[in-house]
């Protein structure tokens, strides 16, 4: 196990804007957690205006917080968003059973203009997500769009959208652009899920391990393609580019793109023939 | 007021038409280009659609959408991007707007 998640989940994260870890956290912690969401000790939309740390915020609700300390959460938390983030808010979101409401699609929260920085929002489902239980919808890739909360409820599906369907312990980090919405629950049982947003407190370059940069997986991953980005698909990329420079401190590129749009020579003609 | 052959008249349901909404939002500006999202809202009913009610687009494009009776009221207007936003995404780019009428015996 590794202390920061590698160049190749670290590239995964940058295309599709979430990395997924099915049923990482064990049986008995979830159910530990699950005891504190029907007890309340882990409730409702708490905002952290205080910015206290961890072990306070999380004081009522010793189980989630274990959650956290994962050597796997920390590896994505250390690689993503660095040392000591801070935590922005945590939502327990609460689905009651038979609830046929279907969230409408939206991102967390306000148009956010920032081109490097990024927060993080960790998902996690305690206990067995069926389809007809809802899970989360995401939409893998639409993190770099930028919209405003439920500007898009106009639109109802999307090629592409992913619903969480998932055993227990499942955990979703994504980056805080990315569009989702809850879905109905038909089953006869509550569904939770907890989801916790991260502030970075150092620049997020050279966070994760690097060891393995110049695996082919690494680019193949910052070219995939989404087909319901369409022609706006190289524009996808351009943006994946500039934050995976970022994140590297390299020159990446694919095919020469940036490295085009760059090219705005000032070498004069004369300077030009006396070099010739 | 009510007349004697009203009165008399053979009770007939009204018919009242109704609009059918269908966004299809395309991969590119031609309506023949494919389907990459969806939304339908029906008037004529009191379904509700929603996010994640579909896996599979209704038409494969707008024009699939044309040719089943749909009638297409607005399509994609283009501008150009603002001067440094020019790689910069944000809402689907090409949204279609189709209208359907149907006859619907609710009031």
């Amino acid at each position: 196990m590794h202390d920061r998640i590698d160049s190749r989940q670290a590239a995964r994260f940058v295309a599709d804007g979430l990395l997924r870890f099915d049923a990482l956290v064990p049986d008995q912690l979830n159910r530990d957690v699950l005891a504190e969401l029907r007890s309340e000790r882990l409730t409702a939309c708490r905002y952290n205006d205080a910015r206290v740390g961890f072990d306070e915020y999380f004081a009522d609700s010793p189980a989630y917080l274990a959650v956290l300390r994962l050597p796997q959460v920390q590896a994505a938390i250390a690689g993503l968003v660095g040392p000591e983030p801070e935590i922005d808010h945590c939502a327990v979101h609460t689905v009651p059973a038979g609830s046929r409401h279907a969230q409408v699609w939206h991102a967390d929260a306000t148009i956010d203009p920032r081109t490097e920085a990024f927060d993080i929002q960790i998902f996690y489902f305690p206990h067995d997500t069926p389809r007809e239980a809802g899970g989360t919808l995401f939409l893998p890739s639409s993190h770099f769009r930028r919209v405003h909360e439920f500007s898009i409820g106009r639109y109802h599906n999307i090629v592409g959208q992913t619903p969480t369907v998932c055993p227990a312990g499942t955990i979703i980090i994504g980056h805080h652009g990315l569009w989702h919405c809850g879905q109905p629950n038909l089953t006869a049982s509550t569904r939770y899920m907890v989801k916790l947003r991260l502030n970075p407190t150092v620049r997020q370059c050279g966070l994760f391990d690097r060891s393995d940069i110049d695996h082919p997986d690494v680019m193949s991953a910052l070219q995939s393609h989404h087909r319901w980005h369409g022609v706006e698909a190289r524009l996808e990329i351009l943006q994946r580019l500039r934050l995976w420079r970022s994140l590297t401190g390299t020159n990446a590129d694919v095919d020469l793109w940036l490295t085009r749009l760059e090219n705005e020579p000032t070498r004069s003609l004369s300077m030009a023939h006396a070099a010739g | 007021m009510i007349t004697t052959a009203e009165r008399t008249r053979p009770t007939r349901k009204k018919q009242h038409l109704r609009q059918q909404l269908l966004f299809l939002y395309l991969s590119h500006p031609s309506p023949a280009a494919d389907t990459i999202a969806w939304s339908r809202f029906d008037g004529a009913s009191t379904e509700e659609h929603g996010s994640g009610d579909g896996e599979q687009p209704p038409y494969p494009s707008v024009l699939a959408a044309m040719r089943d009776g749909w009638r297409v009221i607005q399509v994609a207007q283009q501008a150009p991007p603002a001067l440094g936003l020019e790689h910069r995404t944000a809402y689907l780019a090409y949204e279609f707007v189709l209208e359907r009428l149907v006859e619907t015996t609710h009031a």
